[in-house]
C-alpha cells in the first residue's frame, strides 16, 4: 500500500442486513480464499494505506484508511469481482462513511447496536477476529490499530453501562437462560427432548451448547428418536417409558404433535416424590400443549409454554430496544473521544460518489 | 462523638451497613443491578470498623463482648457479615451483600439507638472462664449462622414467587439460581446446628459441674432453639420438609431467636466479682 502526500482519511464502506435484501446477503459474504484474494488486490491499490474487513452473515465492511476516493472505488471494484456482485446494484445496498462516522459506526457495530438481533454478542467477536486477521496480514497500521482497539473498549463500556444485552431474545435461549435461574450450573442437568418438532429441537441444541449435561430423546416414533439421538449425538428412550423414568430427569423439552396432554399432573407429582430436593423444569413448547396446565401448581415443578417464552423474549427485545438512545448517546461520546486521537493522522475526507 | 469510644465506632460501621443498604435499595427501585465491587466494600468497610469497636469494647470488658443486649445484637450482626464474607464471595450471589446490609444495619443501629440494651457494661463477665467465653461466642456466631440462612431463605422464597409467576425482570433477575439458594441454605442450616451443639456441649461440660451457676430460662431456650434447627435439619435429610416450607421455617425460627436474645443475656457474672459499671451513651 502507497504512501502519498494527501492528507489521509479514514473511512468505513459496506453493506448489511439493515439495506441488502436477503438474496443479495447471501451473495455478499467472503470466502477465507476470496478475502485473501481481495486483500492481495487492496495490498497493490496507491493510495489505500490501511485495510480491515468485517465479514459475517449479514455484513460486509472495509475500514480503511485511504488518501483519494479513487482507491475506496477501486476496492469496491475489487470485491463487486470477486462476489459476482454488479457494482451498480453494489451502489445501491452501500454505506459509505468518513472520520468520526466511521469510527461512530464501528463503535455501534462492536457493541451490536447495528446487529439484526439487537445487542447480541457474537458480533463483538466477529470484528475481534476481523482486526485480528488485519494484523496477520499486516493491513492495519497506526490509525486502524488505534480505531479498533479503542472501540473495542468503547464497545465493552456500552455493554456493560446500557441494557442492550441483557436477557435473551430467542425462545431457545430464553429456555435455556430460565433453566440457568433454576439449576444455576447447567453441567449437571438431564434434558429430556419429548418429541421432534423443530423449536424442540433448536432448544434442545442449545441447551448442548450451553453445556447441559445430558441429553436424552423421545418421540412417538422410536426410529425418529433414534434418528435424532444419533443427530445429537444423545440416548434414544422409547415413549412408553417417559413417565416411569420421569424424576431421572431435570428438563423436559416438550414439542410433540400429540393431540392431548402427554405428561400428566399424576406422572410429575409421582416423579417429584422421588426427587423430593430437585426441582423439574418443564419447556412446553407444543400446540396442543404437552403438559397438562395443573402440573404448574405442584411446588416444584416449573412449566412455561410457547406463549410464556414469547413474551419473556418480547420483554427483553423491548427493554433492549428502551436502551438504544442511551447506548448510542455513549458510542457518540466514545467515537468523538478515538476521532480526536486519530484525526491528527486522518483527517481527509472521502467525496461520496 | 469521642473516636476513642467503642460507641463512635459501632456508629460508623452500621452507616456503612446502612450505606450498602441504601445502594441495594436504590437499585431496586431502579430495577438495576447494584455494583457487587461497591457493595463488597461497603461491606468489607463495615466489617473493618464493626471487629475495631468489638476490640476496644472487648478490652473494656476484659473478654468477648457478649456481657448486655447491645453487645449480644452487635456481635450476632459482625458474625452473620463474617459469614456473608466467604459465603457471599464463594457463592457469587447477587442481592446477599444488599440483604446482609439490611440485617446488619437494622442489628447494629437499633441497638444502637436503645441505650438502656447498653446501660451496665458487665466487665469480665466470664470470669475468665475462656471455655464459657468460647461457648457464648459460638453460640452467638450460629445466630449469625441462622440469620444469614434467613436472608437466603427469603432470597428462595423471591425466586420461587418469581418463577412460579414468570416475573424474572427487573430485581428478579439479580436472583441466584432456587437450586443454588437451596444448597447453600441447607450449608448453613448444618453449619448453623453443629455450631450450635458445638456450644451446647461446651456450655454443658461447664455447667453440669455448677449446675447453680446458670439460669435454667437460657438453658432451656437455647436448647430449644437448637433442637426445633435440628428438627428443621433431619425432616430436610428426610426429604420432608423442603423448598418453600422450608424456608418459611428458616425465617420464622430465626425471628424467635432474635427474640429470645434477651433471655439468654447474662444476669451475672459466671465466677469471680461482679464488676458491673454504668455507661454513658
Amino acid at each position: 500500500m502507497s504512501s502519498p502526500d494527501v492528507s489521509p482519511a479514514l473511512f468505513v464502506v459496506g453493506a448489511s442486513h439493515q439495506t441488502t435484501p436477503i438474496d443479495l446477503r447471501e451473495r455478499l459474504a467472503l470466502t477465507p480464499e476470496k478475502l485473501a484474494q481481495l486483500h492481495d488486490a487492496a495490498s497493490r491499490l496507491a493510495g489505500l494505506r490501511e485495510l480491515a474487513v468485517v465479514n459475517t452473515c449479514n455484513r460486509v465492511e472495509f475500514y480503511g484508511v485511504a488518501t483519494d476516493a479513487t482507491a475506496v472505488a477501486a476496492l469496491e471494484q475489487e470485491f463487486c469481482r470477486l462476489s459476482g456482485l454488479d457494482p451498480a446494484t453494489f451502489a445501491t445496498i452501500r454505506r459509505l462513511a468518513d472520520g468520526s462516522d466511521a469510527i461512530r459506526h464501528l463503535v455501534a457495530v462492536a457493541s451490536g447496536l447495528e446487529s439484526q438481533m439487537l445487542g447480541e454478542n457474537e458480533i463483538f467477536g466477529q470484528v475481534k477476529s476481523a482486526y485480528e486477521g488485519a494484523q496477520q496480514r499486516r493491513s492495519v497500521g497506526p490509525v486502524l490499530n488505534r480505531v479498533f482497539q479503542k472501540a473495542f473498549q468503547s464497545a465493552k463500556h456500552v455493554r456493560t453501562q446500557t441494557a442492550i444485552t441483557v436477557g435473551q431474545v430467542s425462545v431457545a435461549n430464553v429456555a435455556v437462560e430460565l433453566a440457568g435461574t433454576i439449576f444455576g450450573d447447567l453441567s449437571a442437568t438431564r434434558v429430556l427432548l419429548l418429541g421432534a418438532g423443530d423449536i424442540g429441537e433448536k432448544t434442545a441444541r442449545a441447551f448442548q451448547s450451553r453445556g447441559a449435561g445430558s441429553l436424552t430423546v423421545a418421540s412417538r416414533t422410536l426410529a425418529r428418536a433414534l434418528e435424532l439421538a444419533t443427530e445429537f449425538g444423545a440416548v434414544a428412550l422409547p415413549f412408553e417409558q417417559v413417565g416411569q423414568r420421569l424424576h431421572e430427569f431435570d428438563i423436559l423439552v416438550c414439542s410433540t404433535a400429540a393431540p392431548h396432554a402427554v405428561v400428566t399432573h399424576a406422572a410429575v407429582a409421582a416423579a417429584l416424590r422421588r426427587r423430593p430436593a430437585h426441582p423439574l423444569f418443564f419447556i412446553d413448547l407444543a400446540l396442543p400443549r404437552d403438559v397438562e396446565p395443573d402440573v404448574a401448581t405442584l411446588e416444584n415443578a416449573f412449566v412455561y409454554n410457547l406463549d410464556d417464552l414469547a413474551r419473556i423474549a418480547e420483554r427483553n427485545r423491548a427493554a433492549r430496544e428502551a436502551e438504544v438512545a442511551r447506548a448510542l448517546a455513549l458510542v457518540g461520546e466514545r467515537a468523538d473521544s478515538i476521532w480526536r486521537q486519530v484525526a491528527p493522522q486522518a483527517s481527509g475526507r472521502i467525496e461520496p460518489r | 462523638m469521642d473516636p476513642s469510644t467503642d460507641r463512635f465506632w459501632f456508629w460508623l460501621a452500621g452507616a456503612c451497613y446502612f450505606a450498602g443498604l441504601a445502594l441495594g435499595t436504590s437499585a431496586v427501585l431502579r430495577r438495576r443491578a447494584h455494583s457487587r465491587g461497591i457493595m463488597n466494600a461497603i461491606v468489607v468497610v463495615g466489617y473493618v470498623l464493626h471487629t475495631y469497636a468489638l476490640y476496644l469494647r472487648g478490652l473494656e470488658v476484659r473478654g468477648c463482648p457478649l456481657g448486655n443486649q447491645f453487645e449480644i445484637f452487635q456481635f450476632t450482626a459482625w458474625s452473620a457479615t463474617s459469614l456473608y464474607l466467604v459465603v457471599g464471595t464463594t457463592f457469587r450471589i447477587s442481592l446477599l451483600g444488599y440483604f446482609t446490609s439490611m440485617l446488619s444495619a437494622a442489628l447494629t443501629l437499633l441497638s444502637l439507638s436503645m441505650p438502656a440494651w447498653d446501660a451496665e457494661h458487665r466487665i469480665n463477665v466470664f470470669g475468665g472462664n475462656a471455655w464459657i467465653e468460647f461457648h457464648a461466642a459460638l453460640a452467638l456466631f450460629s445466630y449469625g449462622v441462622f440469620g444469614l440462612l434467613s436472608l437466603t431463605s427469603i432470597l428462595f422464597l423471591l425466586r420461587h414467587f418469581s418463577l412460579k409467576n414468570k416475573q424474572l425482570d427487573g430485581t428478579f433477575a439479580f436472583l441466584p439460581s432456587i437450586v443454588d439458594l437451596d444448597q447453600i441454605g441447607h450449608r448453613l442450616l448444618i453449619t448453623g446446628v453443629v455450631l450450635l451443639a458445638t456450644s451446647l456441649l461446651v456450655g454443658a461440660s461447664w455447667w453440669t459441674r455448677n449446675p447453680g451457676a446458670v439460669n435454667p430460662v437460657k438453658i432451656a431456650v437455647t436448647a430449644s432453639i437448637w433442637i426445633a434447627y435440628a428438627v428443621a435439619l433431619a425432616l430436610r435429610l428426610r426429604g420432608r420438609l423442603q423448598g418453600k416450607r422450608l424456608a418459611k421455617v428458616c425465617i420464622a425460627l430465626f425471628a424467635v431467636a432474635l427474640l429470645s436474645l434477651s433471655l439468654i443475656t447474662p444476669r451475672r457474672p459466671v465466677s469471680g466479682p461482679a464488676s458491673v459499671s454504668s455507661h454513658q451513651p
